[in-house]
């Protein structure tokens, strides 16, 4: 299931990906539909350009940084274990100081 | 349990994923979109009524902003201060009889040359800015940090309060029931009503936008800034001078533009962390003014902080979900590490914590609204001279026995030299304006002697690694700022003015502790006044 997903940064978290704020990405197929968790190693794997630290911090994202999906808090979504669906819009807001 | 290394794994919930009900708390109809604190879900229509209400409430609830007053906002352009923006917009278009009545400009820092910005990134930043502020009509100020080069020295000085008693309830409350009826008592109203203020401004601004950028700066401004910035050691110290030059170059635009209140736009979040940074960094005796709402430790012009009730989610969120426009611009620590200063410090312990324990930050938050200061600050009898140069709060260095003060000092100097020298008293640092007539004043003239032997340049009293100038100065300034002043490599860095409004409380010191002096030759001798 080819997932198609548009991200957007903001904050100063697009520091960390070359300073593009929008992103469209195509996630690689694989049999388990994905989930936030796997996004993230993926997201750390091949969009991050510099820091990894400053955006993941372990299995989940550096503490401070907000996340929303198709604008509404992850949190009411589960989180890492929300499952991504198609064309779905994930959004990145750094609200600390140092990017 | 204050072990480093551990482990709570096992023991504490991972906090569990709420399992909110899906629908609003409040309507109790629409899917929510947004959980704040701990548990409550919001629909978006909920949750935008939630936000503008709390501004308006934090506004009415201190009633510090008059109507028909200047306000400046202070917008760096991130999203706590471009939301404030929003809502000062929101309030001021309401036609409600209790809409917002005050006249706001806007003033925006480019703080490019302190972080190395190369020019282009300058200008691109500040005119994307300058869109945003255009499209508010309000009159705005671009100022460069390159001009706190050439303040005068009279931003140093506290003003008087401009009514000249604190305003109370009554008359604020007359003051709105004034403009509330008709239309025709606000000709009546002593202070220049609402609406000529803004026909007035409405004429001025389209030739004044031009006016907006003050004048353009020179390379050499530029390498000036970057030459004092270069002599501060540590990032901590660098965000602190960053700070108050910054505080300061806000307040010179709003005397010289005749605005009374400032806004500035620090969130809940940033305010809990700026408490708890500014009492590492030794501001601890300011900091009901630091983070409380209204700080009047200028005299005439009252810096406000409306958004002190917003956690930096609910503001990051609103800005997203309603369009408000903001613009990032990295600073002096971006992308810096989590150990770089005190303050980067302190941000990733707080909002570490907040993950786990949300109640971390309106903890810290409830906790400095109890703050208060002890005595209040419009007291028009301190002096000058027992204010900080400059972050101009109240100096709390004056040496009592047996202060911790004093005890840092002892071995401050004592870790330097072999061994204090016949000559030194504890009481170095003299406190101007002490009355000579308790027995400690004996002590403080010494002092005082003793501070001008050290000017001449005796460096048998005083370390000898330090140089007079660095002492002179430290005199003047507050525990925190002294720690600042430390860091710097190269005091003649800092900005004329502050050098020499140093220089003029410094002879003014002299002039008053010569009074107390026996006779004037003891100036020019090493003093051994000690009862004899």
């Amino acid at each position: 299931m080819v997932s198609l997903l548009s991200l957007y940064l903001g904050g100063g978290a697009e520091l960390l990906f070359g300073s593009v704020k929008e992103h469209h990405v195509t996630l690689p197929n694989q049999s388990e539909p994905w989930d936030m968790k796997q996004l993230l190693v993926w997201i750390r794997g091949n969009m991050l350009k510099e820091r990894p630290e400053l955006f993941v911090q372990g299995d989940t994202v550096r503490p401070g940084i907000l996340v929303l999906i198709n604008d509404a808090d992850w949190e009411l979504m589960g989180e890492l274990e929300y499952e991504l669906q198609d064309k779905d819009n994930v959004v990145f807001i750094s609200t600390l100081h140092g990017g | 349990m204050c072990q480093v290394d551990e482990e709570y794994n096992g023991q504490l919930d991972h906090r569990v994923t709420p399992r909110v009900s899906k629908k609003c708390v409040k309507c109790k109809e629409n899917t929510t979109v947004l959980i704040i604190r701990a548990g409550d879900a919001f629909c978006r229509g909920c949750f935008k009524e939630y936000f503008i209400h709390k501004f308006r409430a934090m506004l009415g609830k201190n009633r510090v902003i008059f109507p028909g007053e200047k306000v400046l906002l202070a917008v760096s352009g991130g999203p706590a201060s471009s939301s404030m923006l929003s809502q000062v917009q929101e309030g001021l278009s309401r036609d409600a009889p209790k809409k917002l009545r005050f006249v706001p400009g806007i003033i925006y820092i480019d703080e490019g040359g302190a972080s190395g910005q190369s020019m282009e990134e300058r200008k691109r930043a500040v005119a994307q800015l300058e869109s945003v502020f255009r499209a508010t009509n309000y009159h705005y100020h671009i100022v460069h940090l390159e001009q706190v080069l050439s303040l005068p020295s009279s931003v140093l000085e506290a003003g008087s309060s401009a009514t000249g008693k604190p305003p109370t309830g009554s008359s604020y409350k007359a003051a709105v029931d004034h403009l509330i009826p008709t239309r025709k008592n606000q000709n009546q109203h002593p202070d220049l009503s609402v609406e000529n203020a803004q026909s007035h401004l409405s004429n001025l601004s389209m030739q004044e936008v031009q006016n907006g950028v003050t004048s353009p700066i020179t390379p050499e401004h530029t390498q000036a800034l970057k030459r004092l910035f270069a002599s501060v050691r540590t990032p901590t110290a660098k965000e602190d001078l960053l700070h108050t030059l910054r505080q300061h170059l806000i307040l010179h635009t709003a005397r010289t533009q005749g605005y009374t209140k400032v806004m500035m736009g620090d969130s809940c979040s940033r305010l809990a962390i700026k408490l708890l940074s500014n009492i590492s960094l030794g501001r601890g005796a300011s900091l009901a003014t630091d983070t409380g709402f209204s700080d009047p430790r200028h005299g005439d012009v009252v810096i406000v902080r409306p958004m002190r009730d917003y956690s930096s989610k609910e503001i990051a969120y609103y800005n997203r979900m309603f369009d408000i426009p903001s613009v990032f611009i990295p600073g002096l620590d971006s992308k810096a590490q989590d150990k770089a200063s005190i303050q980067r410090l302190t941000e990733s312990f707080v909002t570490k914590l907040q993950t786990d324990f949300p109640s971390t930050v309106s903890t810290i938050y409830r906790t400095s609204e109890k703050l208060h200061t002890a005595c209040p600050p419009q007291n028009t009898n301190t002096q000058l001279s027992a204010k900080c140069l400059l972050c101009v709060c109240a100096l709390d260095t004056k040496l009592e026995e047996f202060s911790a003060y004093q005890a840092t000092l002892i071995s401050e100097q004592l870790s330097q030299r072999r061994g204090p020298g016949p000559e030194f008293t504890p009481g170095t640092t003299a406190a101007p304006g002490s009355p000579p007539a308790s027995s400690a004043g004996q002590g403080h003239s010494s002092g005082g002697g003793q501070s001008q032997g050290c000017e001449t340049g005796d460096g048998g009293c005083c370390s000898s690694a330090k140089e007079p100038e660095t002492v002179d100065l430290k005199s003047l300034l507050c525990y925190s700022c002294r720690l600042t002043i430390k860091d710097m490599t190269a005091l003649d860095a800092l900005p004329q003015y502050i050098l020499s409004e140093a220089e003029r409380r410094r002879s003014q010191m002299r002039e008053e502790i010569s009074e107390f002096l026996l006779d004037e030759e003891e100036d020019e001798a090493i003093p051994r006044v000690n009862g004899s």
